[in-house]
């Protein structure tokens, strides 16, 4: 059997991935590391939303998604920034390189299971966000102090919608059902603690999820029973989002969303 | 889907001080969805400190076929107007 050529791997290269950290003496891997995860999650979960645009069931509805994803791209631009080029780690990274967790790179489904998603996403990211208005790292305490607000509203937004239609009409319940359901297996990675995240928890610029585990179950738990919805079974939790390992979902997300930058890269506008 | 919504006026303050105005309407299936609708869509650039909704049946509008018996005397009297008293270059929003 013909053996394949040796890959050609450059000098440099961490061996992870194809993209190599940017700035030589990189000081603070593991930071650099977290701000990529928090940037990835709202870079991915703004971009997926973003492709309701145009598509939304009501004009109203098209509007407040699109707000979101604003939002959502807004605070990677700032954490991407932080961490290096940002339009180079947005646009220039291959899939393996991304931090996100596989929650928000999920496909939308239809309208209730984008707000299942965003349900359990932002009321997450809104815990995590408070803690991190506190954080002994000063660039994410102003961060967070200006993201936070943001995210109160898009958790509020995402209750209310899981609510009216858990409680609304048979279908609007059935497909409330569903698109939990679908997103449910991604929760447990948001409380994951792993080697990279320890050392940040160590140094209080990051919480350990886990605590506010309880606090965000019971949350949850309170808008599906308002909703007149069952909280899901738990189901084998699936994890690796963080260290790379993604669904087949986001290559295909990163194709639209890199195209162009990647065609074309020295173009403007 | 949006035809099944009633809709909603909407009014928002842009700064304190000032009084609501009419800023267009929206659909929504309730009165909170409508303040969320009418956020997203009117408010978004910084336009607003304060936003009412009102449902849009519960607006009694005059008939545009009396408009000539409502407004019309009003166009002659020009003493109604408060134009001739000096107003302080300090007051504004008159």
């Amino acid at each position: 059997m013909a053996s394949l050529p040796p890959i050609d791997v450059p000098t440099g290269a961490t061996g992870k991935g194809s993209f190599d950290a940017p700035s030589a003496g990189q000081p603070d891997a593991a930071r650099f590391e977290y701000l990529l995860r928090l940037g990835d999650d709202s870079l991915i979960l703004g971009q997926r939303l973003s492709e309701w645009c145009g598509h939304g069931p009501v004009l109203e509805v098209d509007l407040s998604l699109a707000n979101l994803s604003l939002d959502l791209i807004g605070q990677a631009t700032h954490l991407l920034e932080d961490a290096g080029d940002g339009d180079k780690l947005a646009f220039h990274r291959d899939v393996l390189d991304f931090r996100n967790c596989l929650l928000v790179e999920q496909p939308n489904g239809d309208f209730a299971r984008t707000m299942a998603r965003h349900l359990l996403f932002s009321t997450w990211q809104h815990m995590l966000f408070e803690w991190l208005t506190g954080s002994s790292d000063r660039f994410l305490v102003e961060f967070a102090s200006k993201a936070v607000k943001e995210v109160a509203y898009h958790r509020e937004l995402s209750s209310e919608w899981t609510v009216r239609l858990g409680d609304g009409t048979e279908e609007s319940a059935r497909r409330m059902a569903e698109g939990l359901d679908w997103n449910w297996r991604f929760v447990p990675e948001l409380f994951e603690v792993d080697e990279t995240l320890q050392p940040l928890i160590d140094r209080a610029i990051a919480p350990d999820p886990r605590e506010f585990e309880e606090e965000y179950r019971s949350a949850i738990g309170a808008v599906l029973a308002e909703a007149q919805l069952e909280v899901p079974a738990d189901q084998r939790p699936i994890l690796g989002g963080r260290r790379g390992h993604h669904s087949e979902h986001l290559g295909h997300l990163l194709a639209v969303m890199q195209f162009l930058p990647r065609t074309y890269p020295d173009a403007t506008w | 889907m949006s035809h099944d919504w009633p809709l909603w006026e909407v009014f928002v303050r842009t700064k304190g001080g000032l009084a609501h105005r009419h800023f267009g309407s929206v659909h929504a299936p309730d009165a909170e969805l409508a303040l969320r609708h009418a956020r997203d869509t009117y408010t978004r650039r910084m336009e607003g400190v304060s936003i009412w909704v009102v449902p849009s049946a519960e607006i009694t509008a005059s008939d545009p076929e009396q408009a000539g018996e409502l407004f019309e005397p009003a166009a002659d009297k020009i003493y109604r107007h408060p134009t001739f008293y000096d107003i302080p270059d300090e007051v504004k929003h008159i």
